[in-house]
């Protein structure tokens, strides 16, 4: 089976918000940076799936140069190869721009399965694998939490609202993008690392001719929809004056 | 005109769909808006619905019906809309942000072209430059301004919540109900759906509960879960968590509030290590009374909280369970 699995770098979740002069995007100079979490759900599902049935786990990603250490990383994990598709515009693209130049890269591949996150920590588009599979005319479904893939074929569990779930089956070659927690990630090995290294990453260029469906006019800080009261002081006086207010004040104890 | 694409299931109206009328009528009041219900014939199929949602401030409700349709797919709901979308020739498509719309309107949107903007809390209009949609980014710590580009129509999601129902105008007659024939070809189907089901009984309902303690990330690991839950005792509170807890197992996935979870409206949710990802807050802002511990004062929990501690949870766990002694 050849699994092709798209993740995307995000910055940490401990990155402390900062814009750039443009106040349309962000600083990222002083941003650092890791591989979106539903991707790595989307990694480990592959990889799993390669235990079960053979055959190749190929990690697919667009962004700029700085992408390359997500990359590495997926393959340390266990993906076998990598493409690149490589240009610093995809730093903030759309989800058509990124879909269509992952399509681009991937179409000549013939992936029997494709698997990405189902939104990315940054932008949250929660897109780009369903445009990818229209691009390439396969079937998709979306917020997957269990995949079986016996004989040929495609049985999957999605996820609905308020705990709900449903099972769909569908003919490869087929996306799904993957809800976080449908399996426990594994961590690179230092074996892992190592082989990483000599592993294959083509580099791939965006297709011209891929103009944006949206822009962002302005990027800022959430106004609060509610006046916090924040308590200071040290832990022992804030608590006790948080009782006081939620007593007193709230009254909801 | 704008459409707005309702959702039913078995005949029953998504009640989302009301929160996208009223975001259709804040994005252009003058504008003549038409909710389209996809679904199967007969009674527990769109037209059960369709009728309900005639009762807002709408020029028309078209039933889109179809065999076909009686089990959501996204190929089939795909075409079928397409088909809509072709004869209507609509300015703007307008969606609730539900898990149905998230597997097929970016489809629909890339078939024909166009753009979509997803998950989108607000609408900013009389700047000049049309429509100007709201939407969070970076797990709510941004929020951005976003204008679709390219010709139309344009595809707007609107975040659960993010229009309230009684925001929704209702018109003096009901609205004009008529049925579109779908054109769809059930053999280029290639989704195959089984019935939904519930995992497990839902054994715990948070729904109900007047006060919950929350548990998120910032807890660290499971034997900390321990401290939360002595917390919610002495609060008379259930223990509840985000989506990371449950996922790793520390607490069972029927204690999950969020879009995957359930939603809650409490007297008092305090929120313990929860930074306030968009996926958790539509699961939770309902609640009367918000309290927030987190050691990062960028955190968006903070945003919709009415009573803040910036500060180490585990210091001030203990400090508080000791202060609710007194």
């Amino acid at each position: 089976m050849k699994i092709a699995v798209c993740i995307k770098q995000v910055v940490t979740r401990e990155w402390q918000p900062r814009l750039d002069d443009s106040k349309t995007w962000i600083r990222e100079q002083d941003a650092s940076f890791e591989m979106n979490e539903p991707d790595q759900y989307a990694l480990e599902e592959a990889l799993r799936l390669k235990e079960k049935h053979g055959g190749e786990v190929v990690v697919c990603s667009a962004g700029p140069a700085r992408v390359a250490q997500v990359i590495r990383e997926a393959l340390a994990r266990g993906a076998d190869r990598a493409i690149h598709v490589e240009d610093d515009a995809l730093a903030n693209a759309d989800a058509f721009v990124a879909a269509a130049a992952l399509a681009a890269a991937m179409k000549d591949e013939a992936f029997d399965l494709i698997l990405t996150g189902l939104q990315s920590d940054d932008q949250g588009f929660a897109q780009v694998g369903v445009i990818l599979a229209e691009k390439l005319g396969l079937p998709h479904a979306t917020i997957i939490m269990e995949v079986n893939a016996e004989g040929g074929s495609l049985r999957v569990k999605r996820e609905l609202e308020g705990g709900w779930f449903q099972w769909v089956a569908m003919p490869l070659p087929a996306v799904l993008t993957i809800q976080s927690g449908i399996n426990q990630l594994r961590y690179a090995t230092l074996k892992g690392i190592m082989a990483a290294k000599k592993k294959d990453v083509k580099k791939a260029a965006v297709p011209s001719g891929l103009t944006a469906h949206q822009k962002i006019v302005s990027l800022y800080v959430p106004e609060k929809s509610k006046k916090t009261q924040i308590i200071g002081g040290s832990p022992a006086e804030a608590a006790k004056e948080l009782v006081k207010k939620l007593r007193d004040e709230a009254r909801v104890l | 005109m704008i459409l707005v694409i309702g959702e039913q299931r078995d005949g029953k109206l998504n009640r989302a769909t009301w929160e996208a009328v009223a975001g259709a009528q804040k994005l252009a009041a003058s504008t003549p808006i038409t909710v389209v219900v996809p679904g199967g014939p007969g009674g527990n199929g769109a037209s059960a619905a369709a009728n309900e949602i005639a009762a807002a401030q709408v020029k028309e409700v078209v039933v889109l019906e179809h065999d076909a349709l009686t089990a959501y797919t996204p190929d089939g709901f795909t075409a079928a809309l397409q088909g809509v979308i072709s004869q209507l020739s609509p300015a703007y498509v307008l969606l609730p942000h539900t898990y149905q719309t998230r597997d097929f309107a970016p489809k629909l949107a890339a078939r024909l072209d166009r753009a979509i903007i997803t998950d989108v809390t607000g609408i900013k209009t009389g700047s000049g430059q049309g429509a100007v949609f709201t939407r969070p980014m970076f797990q709510g710590k941004l929020t951005a301004d976003v204008v679709p580009q390219g010709p139309g129509p344009h595809f707007v999601t609107f975040q659960i919540g993010a229009f309230r129902i009684d925001q929704a105008a209702r018109g003096a007659a009901p609205a004009s109900v008529r049925s579109m024939p779908a054109s769809v070809d059930a053999s280029a189907i290639r989704q195959k759906p089984e019935a939904p089901f519930q995992q497990a009984k839902q054994a715990v309902d948070l729904s109900q509960a007047e006060r919950i303690v929350s548990v998120g990330r910032g807890i660290k690991e499971q034997a900390n879960i321990g401290i939360a839950e002595q917390l919610a005792k002495a609060l008379g509170a259930e223990i509840a968590a985000s989506r990371p807890i449950c996922d790793s197992g520390w607490l069972p996935m029927e204690r999950q509030v969020g879009s995957s979870g359930q939603t809650v409206a409490p007297k008092l949710y305090l929120a313990l290590g929860i930074s306030g990802a968009i996926q958790h807050l539509v699961g939770m802002k309902g609640s009367h009374t918000v309290v927030a511990i987190n050691k990062d004062p960028d955190a968006p929990i903070f945003e919709i909280a009415d009573y803040g501690i910036v500060g180490d949870l585990f210091e001030i766990v203990p400090a508080m369970i000791e202060a609710l002694k007194a």
